[in-house]
């Protein structure tokens, strides 16, 4: 056990030094009245700079990391994240730039290289996609789709037309139906078929005149293209209907399609996965949304303009505008890590990760069809759906024990359990950037998972044995909700 | 560039173990009409030449100015220290803690973040962070309407327009009635006018402290106020100040919001940034976002998981508090590293000196000719100041003399054309105070 960084504290140890005051500063009077004044100062640990050093660095050793571990936790694309990218970002022209500084009237001058990174990081978003224009604002990828579905709003509105129903299929990601409940509409689910597709039959009982929009994710959450793509839209446009493209899973399409050539009216995209941008043990990301023309004048304010003479100029005059959704121009610091990463790669090195994703989760699922139940067996794209039904009923190892073998394997497991239509999911995606290497060492322990499963399943309800901590209990954490060390001791 | 380690001979024998002949081969369920040839876009390029592009982009911007502006976001000091542990891959290639046992340095971290916010703003309870500020009071705004099942929420003007604004955006199709008061440079919120605001339909009533124009305050009364109207009262607060300012929990509040970056966060152009979220314990289930909270695991050692997940969206779907998936996990890291390094005494060090420099500042701008202090209220770090001009026009001839010297209240505030917002942090010298005074005596 860590102590946590209040246990190290020790009365009147100290680690900063701020700069000096002058003796005029120190004189001038605060007029801060007893009022409004704290009693104490606040109740921070008291240790020094190596106290923190220590323990910071003893609490990362306790996590499994991309860098450190073989992580396929499905739809998170966790992909190596390239240092330039790191380097760039935090080059101080950058980290150091206020952003109101483009608000004062002279402003734009002092900050157009900025203001370029963000205009020329949406045109590239737009060829990568297909759409005619992104805002850069969302912060997150839920944080683009509660964007999508206020554009999608604000566009009937300015129709003349209330539609209230959102068409989202059981398979989604459940940041969907949140998203578009919190924009106003109420969410009707659509089943999938047998063979992992939306339900066209459903769908069309379901659409109705009264459906703002249909959300989607492509390839869908059981890591299967969706083949009914080209129907869904026609029908979705037919009836007035917008198509939202959730992007979680465009690491495997780069290069190879684009949502707007497929039909979608609107698309977010995870730069923190598609774009390698670290995930950061939980954010921050950046969900960039581009949309079709017709949507274009509802993005929120500002958007970044070029000018004829090659200056760029933050455009706040839009009246059909749905506003701020951001209080700036999106996480600029992410989002200048996915320029670098798309100027690394090109157009082809996109293409070539996307492939290799691919590959990747095929070549996963062949070697382990034998002893894992693949409920939709077929070419996947980026991601594999597998399932522990077979080694539940046969021998009562659930999908969380196998997350938990696989953890003293030593690496980090897929994401369990989800999508939800699917019992015992282990959902997993390699990406490209692991080698045959790993893939065929984790391929060795997945099999080895599931004989141990056969032949000794009481083994799995002590694992993992190799990790300081082991099974922690999550009803107890739910029940004494201790959120919270408030008080020192 | 490439980050793909797999060599020609990988690639023939796993698309051979696969059973297929090329790559396209993988990609037969995209209809053929609607696969893309090939992206236009530029071939890929080496790490020399992108950090060149960069680097030229950089410097087409003006970051080193002697700068005095705020309105809630600050050039404070960034200990070397957080930079450094932040870099730690360990912590910034992980994932969401979804899996306890290998996200222990995470789920600790965050516990000590939530604990820390707890401790500043004087709550019982604290979420694992959210994107920003305002998306943090845009969040508190829906929960006071789901707890209170009232839909009118009253806002003082002296909250961050641009929170303000963001508030309307979030809430535009949510049937909340946002209704504003008046508030100026002049004095700290009206409190008849606020009281009389307060009705049975009221959900919450927000402020913000130090307000917009840096004026401080004891809401104790509001609080009060609030609760006998059946309302909550939210607080969006500054964290820096609460090294020497009455905490909100103290006054009453009931949810407190606020925009971590100064707490070891680059300006960084407008993000990222960290709100922060923390409420009374009897609101904790109604709160969103990610929390962590302690336990045993099966030896009884301590632990830390998510908890309450019920509440989220990959549980509870459309009925979620929130579609809050991630939190800003590294910019919480970046805060607690922060907030460790300062401790007790170095927070209310930073704090003081925040509030003396910009006393000191107030006392020598005030000495201008034609040049107005309009706060009569006690001020912190931040204060408005009134030009015999155009606000707007008098920074742009200061920039050429190196100063971004505050910001043009008139952009939000059209009635406030000649009002100026100067901040002021621990980084600013006096000498630098001085100079600022003695070009913008010139200025005017």
């Amino acid at each position: 056990m860590i102590p946590l960084i209040f246990e190290k504290s020790v009365p009147g140890r100290r680690a900063v030094t701020l700069p000096r005051l002058s003796p005029a500063e120190l004189e001038a009077p605060l007029e801060l009245p007893e009022g409004v004044l704290a009693e104490m100062p606040p109740d921070l640990p008291e240790v020094s700079e190596l106290d923190v050093i220590r323990h910071f660095t003893a609490l990362s050793q306790q996590n499994f990391s991309v860098d450190t571990n073989f992580y396929p936790l499905g739809s998170c694309t966790m992909k190596y994240n390239p240092r330039i990218c790191e380097k760039v970002a935090a080059l101080e022209g950058f980290a150091g730039l206020h952003p109101l500084l483009p608000q004062l009237r002279c402003g734009e001058t002092l900050a157009q290289g900025a203001l370029e990174v963000l205009w020329q990081t949406e045109r590239l978003l737009c060829e990568l996609t297909g759409m005619n224009a992104f805002t850069l604002q969302p912060m997150a990828g839920a944080h683009g789709e509660l964007t999508g579905m206020l554009l999608i709003a604000a566009y009937h509105r300015a129709n003349g037309e209330k539609r209230e129903k959102v068409l989202i299929p059981d398979s989604a990601h459940g940041t969907n139906p949140a998203s578009a409940s919190m924009a106003g509409f109420k969410v009707v689910t659509v089943a999938t078929d047998a063979e992992g597709n939306v339900d066209i039959a459903d769908f069309k009982s379901k659409l109705d005149s009264d459906t703002a929009a249909v959300m989607l994710t492509c390839p869908n959450t059981l890591g299967i293209f969706e083949r009914g793509i080209r129907e869904i839209a026609d029908l979705s446009h037919d009836n007035g209907t917008l198509l939202y493209y959730d992007g979680a899973n465009m690491n495997a399409l780069m290069g190879r399609a684009r949502p707007g050539d497929l039909g979608f009216d609107v698309v977010h995209l995870n730069v923190h996965k598609t774009l390698s941008t670290p995930h950061g043990g939980g954010g921050p990301g950046a969900g960039p949304v581009g949309v079709t023309a017709a949507l274009e004048p509802f993005l929120p304010i500002a958007i970044v303009d070029k000018h004829d003479d090659g200056t760029f100029a933050l455009n706040y005059d839009r009246p059909r505008s749905i506003g701020c959704i951001a209080p700036f121009y999106g996480n600029f610091a992410v989002l200048a890590r996915a320029f670098a990463y798309m100027l690394l790669l090109g157009g082809d090195g996109l293409r070539q990760a996307t492939d290799h994703a691919v590959l990747n989760a095929n070549y996963l699922r062949v070697k382990l069809q034998d002893d894992y139940e693949i409920p939709y067996n077929r070419v996947c794209m980026h991601e594999v759906l597998l399932s522990a039904n077979r080694q539940m009923k046969l021998s009562g190892v659930r999908a969380l024990d196998i997350a938990k073998a696989l953890i003293d394997a030593g690496h980090h497991p897929p994401t369990v359990y989800f999508p939800l239509i699917v019992h015992e999911a282990l959902m997993i995606e390699p990406t490209e950037t692991e080698s045959k290497e790993t893939l065929d060492a984790f391929i060795a322990d997945m099999i080895r998972i599931a004989r141990l499963a056969q032949s000794d399943p009481e083994v799995f309800k002590t694992m993992p044995e190799e990790t300081r901590v082991s099974r922690p209990d999550e009803t107890k954490a739910a029940r004494e909700m201790k959120l919270a060390m408030i008080q020192d001791g | 560039m490439t980050f793909v380690p797999h060599t020609d001979k990988d690639r023939a024998e796993m698309l051979s173990a696969i059973g297929v002949r090329s790559m396209d081969d993988l990609f037969a369920d995209i209809p053929a009409e609607l696969r893309v040839k090939a992206l236009d876009m530029a071939e890929g390029v080496s790490e020399q030449e992108v950090y060149d592009r960069l680097h030229e982009m950089s410097r087409r911007n003006a970051h080193s100015l002697t700068s005095f502006l705020g309105g809630g976001f600050y050039d404070h000091v960034i200990p070397a220290a957080v930079d450094s542990l932040t870099s730690r891959g360990e912590f910034f290639t992980a994932y969401t803690p979804y899996q306890p046992e290998v996200s222990q340095g995470t789920l600790q971290a965050i516990f000590e973040y939530q604990s820390m916010i707890c401790r500043l703003t004087g709550m019982e309870a604290a979420n694992a962070s959210m994107y920003d500020g305002g998306t943090a009071l845009a969040e508190a705004v829906i929960m006071a309407v789901n707890v209170t099942g009232r839909d009118k929420v009253v806002i003082s003007t002296g909250v961050n327009p641009i929170y303000r604004r963001m508030i309307r955006s979030y809430t535009a199709n949510l049937g909340i009635r946002l209704v504003e008061l008046s508030a100026s440079p002049d004095g700290v919120l009206d409190r008849a006018v606020a009281v009389a605001a307060l009705d049975g339909d009221t959900a919450a009533l927000i402020v913000q402290n130090p307000d917009y124009f840096g004026s401080v305050d004891d809401f104790s009364d509001l609080a009060q106020a609030a609760r006998d109207a059946g309302a909550l009262l939210i607080a969006s607060v500054y964290p820096i100040s609460l090294g020497l300012l009455k905490r909100p929990g103290d006054m009453g509040a009931d949810i407190v919001t606020g925009e971590g970056q100064s707490l070891g966060l680059p300006l960084s152009f407008g993000g990222p940034y960290l709100g922060f979220f923390a409420v009374r314990q009897a609101l904790v289930r109604k709160m969103p976002g990610r929390i962590v909270g302690e336990t045993v695991d099966r030896h009884g050692k301590r632990c830390f998981v998510l908890t309450l997940q019920a509440r989220e969206q990959h549980i509870r779907r459309e009925k979620a508090t929130s579609n809050i998936c991630t939190n800003g996990a590294l910019c919480a890291l970046r805060a607690t590293v922060f907030m460790s390094l300062l401790g007790r005494q170095g927070l209310r060090e930073m704090a003081q000196s925040c509030a003396r420099k910009a006393a000191y500042a107030k006392r020598r701008l005030a000495q201008i000719k034609g040049l107005r202090v309009r706060n009569r209220a006690p001020v912190f770090n931040e204060f408005t100041i009134e030009l015999p001009a155009e606000a707007d026009g008098v920074v742009c001839k200061l920039i050429d003399n190196g100063f971004a010297a505050g910001f043009p209240l008139g952009r939000y505030y059209p009635e406030l054309g000649n009002c100026l917002l100067v901040a002021l942090t621990e980084k600013r010298s006096k000498a630098e105070i001085d100079s600022f005074a003695e070009a913008l005596e010139v200025a005017l």
